[in-house]
């Protein structure tokens, strides 16, 4: 029994596969690039704003589970979790987040996997270089982000980046994936 | 001998001269003929703790890690023997598995498919007859290593001269005794683990497990993210009954929750935590007794100790937190989560919440570890600076006292534990 979040969404048969020039997936992309952008100038509180109350931010170590609430993982963070992520990032107290790195992110490579009316699941390519005392570290990662559409704003409902190392050692980090 | 450090002597001492009662040098975590130094006098000479045995659960489970710096891989035979074998090919060296855990009957090299049983045997050569009369098949296994367990924990070594495990363990086999009752009655399981990297020496990572006087201060931000409870529970710092004590052989445990130190003895007067209430209910309803449960939630945080062991493995409260030396100011660190073992639906409600604690803290994401790791990056740059100054392992050496077991015993923000540590780096140093 579980209540992990599933990355990988159904598409019904006979449907057509997602184009990126769909008005739904550029809304997506948008806030996708609004996300890499808030995170990059460390401007948590909007970032926090960004993502549905019954969300998750998934940073997991297992290349290949969806089962997040069973396995161990880097980031398993509901609303409470980010709540006091954003905190911990932003309060003064941690000597990481106070001192972090600086981080440039490209997001791209997007792949549409399931467009449907009000929600919009997109794969996508990251990369995030941070500096930090003299030292570049190259943090890559597969993406996935699910998105919910409304008239009221869109908001993240899941993301989930699998870093290609994330079975070996990473640095200790002060910033957000 | 006890020259005291000066900028004229510093870089010319032995390096057993480096270590005094109450003060280290710098050039211990900096200076890279020590590290090589340490690897064939300390990590070749010792103990080396490799697995868990709840990682090899079968005959052909297998990890593959390091001592020191050196590859093995640990695998169980048919047997049921666990086996520590150095990664490389007795043909051209090449390394013969590079998966960190699986399932096999036996391991091959990629390059020219000399094959080896789980118990490092040399089984098959391809093309054998260029082999004829040029040498022994039987002689030609992998290079295996001493290998001993003691509670589940196994480890292995290079020395066949060194005591037995048990031995080395001494008064440990106690608190190795105590850590594993977090399971509530069922053995303990690795559930996953966390690896992370920081530039610094292996001896930072060392002293930090016994390193009690950090706490509040590095994981203030920890501290301000759980609840009321959990809070208090680690609020040692002006708790009396909260001590370090020195078992001997580089090995101390550092007591920051006295009162779980030993699970058995419940009174019964301790709440169990509100925010365990609905995983109550949920083992409840698995048909599990009061007992049991309580066993199972009063464990939650794990014990009440680090226990830290020489030179690579700490028992640390609920998990285990493993070093990997890999150059003189890089190092490899581990934090292992571990669990009950037995019917899923009593552990695994218990294990999710396991993971969740775990995860809150420790990991290069946890609320604990980056500070950590900002703290060790902060002592491996400081140290370049003043080499002729010490660093310092002297705090409560005045009110250090025998406990009634014979165990040197101060309060657990001093430095006991360290200067356990460091006698026994000075002990191993000086051997020849």
């Amino acid at each position: 029994m579980t209540d992990s979040p599933q990355t990988v969404g159904s598409r019904t048969a006979g449907s057509p596969i997602p184009q990126l020039t769909d008005p739904r997936v550029i809304r997506a992309v948008e806030l996708v690039w609004q996300e890499a952008d808030l995170l990059d100038r460390k401007e948590y509180q909007t970032w926090q704003e960004l993502y549905a109350e019954d969300a998750y931010y998934v940073v997991p170590i297992d290349a290949a589970t969806e089962d997040f609430a069973d396995t161990l993982n880097m980031v398993y963070d509901d609303a409470r979790m980010r709540r006091m992520r954003v905190t911990r990032m932003t309060e003064g107290y941690s000597i990481a987040a106070v001192d972090a790195a600086r981080t440039v992110r490209t997001v791209s490579r997007f792949v549409p996997v399931e467009v449907l009316a009000d929600e919009v699941t997109l794969r996508s390519a990251q990369v995030v270089v941070a500096y930090k005392r003299g030292r570049h570290d190259v943090w890559a990662g597969e993406v996935t982000h699910r998105i919910s559409l409304s008239e009221s704003g869109d908001r993240i409902a899941l993301k989930v980046v699998r870093l290609i190392d994330s079975e070996d050692a990473v640095p200790a980090a002060g910033f957000l994936l | 001998m006890n020259a005291p450090f000066t900028s004229e002597n510093i870089h010319e001492l032995a390096p057993p001269d480096l270590v005094q009662a109450d003060r280290v040098a710098g050039r211990m975590y900096t200076d890279p003929e020590i590290f090589e130094l340490e690897m064939t006098k300390i990590f070749e000479r010792t103990w080396v703790w490799v697995a868990h045995e709840s990682e090899l659960p079968k005959a052909g489970s297998f990890k593959s890690t390091f001592v020191g710096r050196q590859p093995v891989i640990v695998a169980r035979d048919r047997k049921g023997r666990v086996n520590a074998l150095v990664n490389r090919c007795r043909h051209r060296g090449a390394s013969l598995c590079e998966q960190k855990t699986g399932q096999v009957n036996g391991f091959t090299c990629p390059y020219h498919a000399w094959s080896y049983g789980l118990d490092g045997a040399l089984r098959g050569i391809p093309y054998p007859d260029g082999y004829e009369g040029v040498m022994e098949k039987g002689e030609m296994g992998l290079k295996k290593l001493r290998t001993e367990s003691y509670g589940g924990m196994v480890f292995a070594t290079f020395d066949d001269g060194i005591e037995p495990l048990e031995d080395f363990l001494g008064d440990v086999k106690l608190w190795i005794d105590r850590f594993m009752k977090q399971g509530g009655g069922y053995p303990l399981k690795v559930l996953g683990t966390h690896q992370f990297r920081f530039r610094g020496n292996w001896k930072i990572q060392l002293e930090n497990t016994t390193d009690g006087y950090h706490f509040p201060i590095v994981h203030r931000s920890w501290m301000a993210s759980v609840d009321a409870e959990t809070a208090g529970m680690m609020s040692f710092m002006t708790d009396p009954a909260a001590v370090t004590h020195n078992l001997g052989n580089g090995h101390s445990v550092a007591q920051m929750v006295p009162e779980h130190s030993d699970l058995d003895i419940d009174d019964g007067s301790e709440p169990l935590q509100p925010r365990f209430a609905s995983l109550v209910t949920e083992l409840k309803s698995a048909g599990l007794g009061d007992t049991g449960i309580r066993k199972l939630v009063r464990a939650m945080h794990g014990t009440g100790f680090n226990l830290n062991l020489f030179p690579n493995v700490s028992m640390s409260i609920s998990f285990l937190r493993v070093l990997r030396p890999v150059s003189v100011d890089e190092t490899l660190i581990e934090h292992v989560a571990l669990g009950p073992d037995g019917p899923a639906d009593i552990v695994a409600p218990v294990n999710r919440e396991r993971l969740r604690i775990h995860e809150h803290f420790q990991g290069p994401f946890g609320f604990g570890t980056p500070d950590d790791a900002e703290g060790w990056d902060r002592v491996q740059r400081g140290a370049q600076g003043a080499p002729d100054m010490p660093i310092m392992v002297n705090r409560g050496l005045t009110r250090e006292t025998p406990s009634p077991e014979g165990w040197a015993t101060s309060h657990v923000t001093d430095e006991t534990g360290m200067r356990a540590a460091y006698d026994k780096w000075k002990r191993m140093m000086s051997d020849d």
